[in-house]
């Protein structure tokens, strides 16, 4: 009877990419089909056609990150309503890489956590990327950036997140040119406004296009007059936040419409 | 449920029979998005959360109700003047629930 639980709890907790399909209203109110992005499944819906077509539709929902419910004939039919079929992704959670094991960067681990990101903190001196500064960090990399994206680089996506908080050009620089070449959603870069500018000029001199320029946020975070590490942690989450859901980062107070507007990745 | 799936394993474990209420669909304005989940246990012990604590007293009658005849259904709770003073939410949208012993 636990086995569909079982298949999409060990996929959870495995953080493996698993979508849940629930007959909510038709004929089988309930049945339930566990699907994996290979097409694997679980269970059924009580028809084999139907659980083919809504297992092919899950793996396109799963890919997508979307949750919501769609409609079928009994036999899986498109433009039919006998059932409605709730499809529920659950992704992975996404990765936030933090490059320099500094002040900022242990306030900025907890708040990423408190937003479900999977943390890696990475710094190429063994001194201070330790677990022990960085308890909260799912993990802690004494490396350079190369080592940092040959690992990470091919699983970063539009949800991921690069926050480079070093300030040192040895480290900047590369940090940078790996992270333009991934899909990651946000890139990051602390520094002054100053600091900034020499970085973008050496940025230049090793390749890096406008494209890849116009990817960053430099100098990193919102304009909330944020001075201490935490605030500096929330004014970067909240610029994540924003920077994922398309919305520019007016005060409540002084925008319009719903508080609660669907974001504008869908 | 992501967020309460522990707390599921425990309840679990420990034998107790436990009601599932998920978010499926939102209209308009709602503060949780769908797959946001609560669930509510035979002791009535609560975790979770479906809205901004608009509905969660009425989603757990539901589902105390559910546990009990073992029927699995949706429910759905929305703003309506003339019933201002019922359950509904406060920010105006409407919010669709399916409920379900967690018996899978």
């Amino acid at each position: 009877m636990s086995e569909l639980y079982e298949r999409l709890r060990a996929a959870i907790v495995d953080e493996r990419p698993v979508a849940l399909a629930t007959v909510i209203e038709g004929h089988n109110a309930g049945a339930k089909l566990v699907v994996e992005p290979d097409g694997d499944i679980t269970g059924t819906l009580g028809h084999p056609e139907l659980d083919r077509i809504v297992s092919r539709d899950a793996v396109g929902e799963l890919a997508a990150g979307r949750t919501g419910v769609r409609h079928y004939g009994a036999e899986g039919q498109a433009r039919e309503t006998d059932v409605s079929v709730f499809i529920e992704s659950f992704s992975p959670p996404p990765i936030m890489l933090v490059f320099g094991a500094v002040d900022f960067t242990a306030a900025l681990a907890r708040t990423g956590k408190l937003l479900g990101f999977n943390v890696v903190v990475a710094d190429a001196r063994s001194v201070f990327a330790t677990a022990k500064r960085f308890p909260m960090a799912d993990r802690v990399m004494v490396a350079w950036p190369d080592e940092v994206f040959d690992t990470y680089g091919d699983r970063l996506g539009p949800h991921d997140a690069v926050c480079i908080l070093t300030h040192d050009p040895k480290f900047d620089v590369p940090a940078v040119q790996r992270a333009v070449a991934t899909d990651v959603g946000y890139i990051g870069v602390m520094g002054s406004r100053r600091t900034h500018a020499t970085r973008l000029e050496r940025l230049r001199e090793v390749g890096v296009d406008e494209k890849g320029i116009d990817r960053l946020m430099a100098p990193i975070g919102l304009d909330i007059g944020s001075r201490t590490p935490e605030e500096t942690a929330i004014s970067v989450c909240a610029e994540i936040i924003a920077n994922r859901t398309g919305h520019s980062a007016p005060s409540l107070r002084d925008s319009q419409g719903p508080i609660h507007r669907p974001p504008a990745d869908g | 449920m992501k967020e309460i799936l522990s707390d599921l394993d425990a309840w679990k474990a420990e034998g107790r029979r436990v009601a599932l209420a998920r978010v499926v669909n939102v209209e308009g304005s709602g503060p949780r998005d769908p797959g946001a989940a609560m669930a509510v246990s035979d002791n009535g012990d609560v975790i979770g959360s479906v809205s901004g604590g608009c509905v969660e007293g009425a989603v757990v009658v539901e589902a105390i109700d559910i546990l009990e005849s073992g029927e699995r259904r949706m429910v759905s709770f929305g703003y309506s003047d003339d019933e201002a003073f019922a359950v509904g939410l406060t920010c105006g949208g409407t919010i669709h629930l399916f409920i379900e012993p967690l018996d899978w």
